[in-house]
């Protein structure tokens, strides 16, 4: 695969239209040169082949540095279709719809709560519910989740669970619109009603971070990071719900997908017309799963601040906890984007990708708008995560949109083969980082050996300038599903 | 003939499922899939419950029928160990009794959480005997 792969920039690489019959536009692809051999090295580079076969796809299948091997769309795959004339495809945006992360600022410095950090873990991990196998602090009436997904957070802060201020600092304000419950099974219903304000499992987290490096002042100070701050990072997603719809809208594009003879080298890649009866009930479907991970997010953040508040004895205002910015990475946007000199309107895909909105744009919260967007990229709990700014060159580039994380390069069985759970416990313990886990397997699979070096991904974005860094941060304390 | 085995992938998981006959494969996709989940031998059989499942082809058939398990499964909080399918249609539709308990976390650690069976690199062929392979999100 790599030899037919041509150089276009120290970071960018493009995989020809004939490298496979039936690709409508070229493969593009974000990586330095160790990256693509790690991406070589399973599915992932020909997925990004797969990408470009859907009906309407606009200039080029995108792929970032975090790019692996996922099911249909790669990880880390951004695709824009035609808003008129293009398809939808619940592959795009994966099962956990609006999996998503969201950074939470204090005024503290490590330091000032080195007595009482572990108080503080266990109260964290008492506070807020894995939801795995077991149900979550709330349950919601039918009626409650309908109204739910129709306003995403503002109906929770209505309720009490957060700060005005939340709304305006996530992406979309908390809340995409077209949601319709409606379009929205029973079944979805049922998996979502004691799900909403759970971690999940997997590769979701609830980390507490310190600010360890800032790469640029001005932009850290407009979202009120310094260095030596303790800041705490929540990655989760529309459980249940997001699954289900998912599921749920594969199956119908199945049969849109026979009934037009569309052809598509993988049947998760199933798609339907943006503006057909299909593609429009999945669009309205998947939005309520966008909001319901929004609120899920909201939730936990609320029950993080109240941990700090029950062990510190102060109010969460007066410790300065307030949201720096909420990000989604599985979804489908409508956004106007230039193409060729010419404003049009698409539906962009983002598969394990961000969007990374550059300065001056209107859709960037006022307090950001003259930085441009914040950009969230959670590592793996060894090493670093970090905040990235959006860029003009994004816009013009890959539709505003950069990598997500880390990526894996092991599979979950050899991790756990390879990772005693217990070492790597003592382990993370001796490089200061405390870990709550609920299951040791889980662990092992999630164990830093098993990424991508986050750095090295964060890098390539900055260097190709798809998004530019802001500031590092080290894990402190971590709990896992 | 092992029942089945673990596929690696990246970021996922998968099985690859045998049988004497399809029927077969897929109760035994349906264990592996479980296997991943929670411990079956920690699981006791003191419950049943039927599913029916029906597709328009049989590579969604198996899909179908896993993904109404993952569903019982989280909204019942109930654990399975025996897949036993009890009606068998060629043109695509399966009724099967499934054999379990009520989830108990004292006793049945989850080990992976699955969110759902995806389409990608699914397969059902018969070689020696038939095999099933589906990748799960996870």
């Amino acid at each position: 695969m790599i030899e037919i792969l041509e150089q276009i920039d120290e970071n960018i690489w493009r995989i020809p239209v004939g490298y496979k019959t039936g690709m409508r536009v070229p493969g593009i692809v974000y990586a330095s040169e160790a990256l693509l051999i790690k991406a070589q090295e399973d599915k992932a580079l020909e997925q990004v082949a797969n990408v470009s076969h859907l009906p309407g796809i606009v200039l080029a299948s995108y792929a970032m540095p975090d790019i692996h091997w996922g099911y249909g769309f790669p990880i880390g795959g951004v695709a824009a279709t035609d808003y008129e004339e293009g398809t939808i495809s619940p592959g795009g945006v994966g099962f956990d719809i609006n999996c998503g992360v969201r950074l939470i600022r204090t005024d503290l410095l490590v330091s000032d709560v080195k007595s009482s950090f572990e108080k503080l873990m266990i109260e964290i991990a008492r506070n807020v519910p894995k939801g795995v196998g077991s149900r979550g602090k709330i349950r919601l009436s039918q009626r409650e989740m309908a109204d739910l997904m129709e306003e995403g957070v503002t109906w929770v802060i209505k309720r009490g669970y957060g700060w005005q201020e939340d709304i305006e600092l996530a992406e979309d304000g908390g809340c995409l619109k077209g949601a319709d419950p409606s379009k929205v099974s029973n079944r979805a219903f049922e998996r979502g009603r004691d799900q909403v304000g759970t971690l999940g499992a997997g590769n979701h987290f609830l980390e507490v971070q310190e600010v360890v490096d800032i790469f640029d002042e001005v932009a850290a100070n407009a979202f009120g990071l310094f260095k030596g701050q303790l800041v705490i990072m929540i990655h989760s997603g529309s459980r249940g719900v997001g699954h289900q719809i998912c599921t749920d809208y594969i199956k119908v594009m199945d049969r849109v997908v026979n009934r037009l003879g569309i052809v598509l080298p993988d049947r998760q890649l199933g798609c339907a017309p943006i503006h057909s009866q299909e593609g429009r009930d999945y669009y309205s479907a998947m939005a309520c799963a966008v909001n319901y991970a929004f609120t899920n997010r909201q939730i936990l953040a609320h029950w993080v601040r109240q941990s700090f508040e029950h062990v510190l004895k102060k109010s969460a205002e007066s410790l300065g906890m307030g949201l720096v910015y909420d990000v989604c990475h599985n979804i489908a946007k409508i956004e106007e984007h230039d193409v060729d000199g010419r404003r049009r309107k698409l539906c962009v895909h983002r598969k394990g990708a961000t969007r990374a909105f550059g300065p001056n744009n209107p859709l960037v919260p006022a307090p950001y708008r003259e930085i441009g967007q914040p950009v969230l990229i959670p590592g793996d709990m060894g090493s670093a995560s970090y905040v990235l700014v959006g860029t003009d060159k994004a816009m013009k580039e890959t539709f505003g949109s950069t990598c997500h994380g880390a990526g894996r390069v092991m599979s979950r069985s050899q991790a756990k083969k390879k990772v005693n759970a217990q070492e790597l416990r003592q382990n993370l313990e001796s490089m200061g980082i405390k870990v709550i886990a609920g299951s040791l397997g889980l662990l092992s699979e999630e164990a830093p050996v098993a990424y991508k070096d986050v750095s090295q991904v964060v890098e390539v974005c900055h260097k190709s300038g798809i998004a530019k860094k802001v500031a590092k941060m080290r894990p402190l304390g971590v709990l896992k599903g | 003939m092992q029942a089945f085995e673990i596929l690696e992938h990246t970021a996922d998981i998968g099985i690859k499922a045998y049988g004497n006959t399809l029927k077969e494969a897929f109760e035994n996709a349906a264990l592996g899939m479980f296997s991943l989940i929670t411990n079956p031998e920690n699981i006791k059989s003191r419950l049943s419950k039927e599913i029916f499942v029906e597709a328009e082809d049989r590579e969604s058939l198996l899909v179908e029928w896993l993904n109404e398990i993952i569903y019982r499964f989280e909204v019942d909080y109930e654990v399975y160990k025996r897949f036993e399918i009890i009606e068998w249609d060629e043109e695509y539709r399966l009724r099967a009794i499934v054999y379990g308990e009520e989830l108990d976390l004292g006793r049945h650690e989850i080990k992976t959480q699955i969110k759902a069976c995806s389409y990608h690199m699914l397969k059902i062929e018969r070689e020696d005997c038939w095999y099933a392979q589906v990748i799960f999100d996870v």
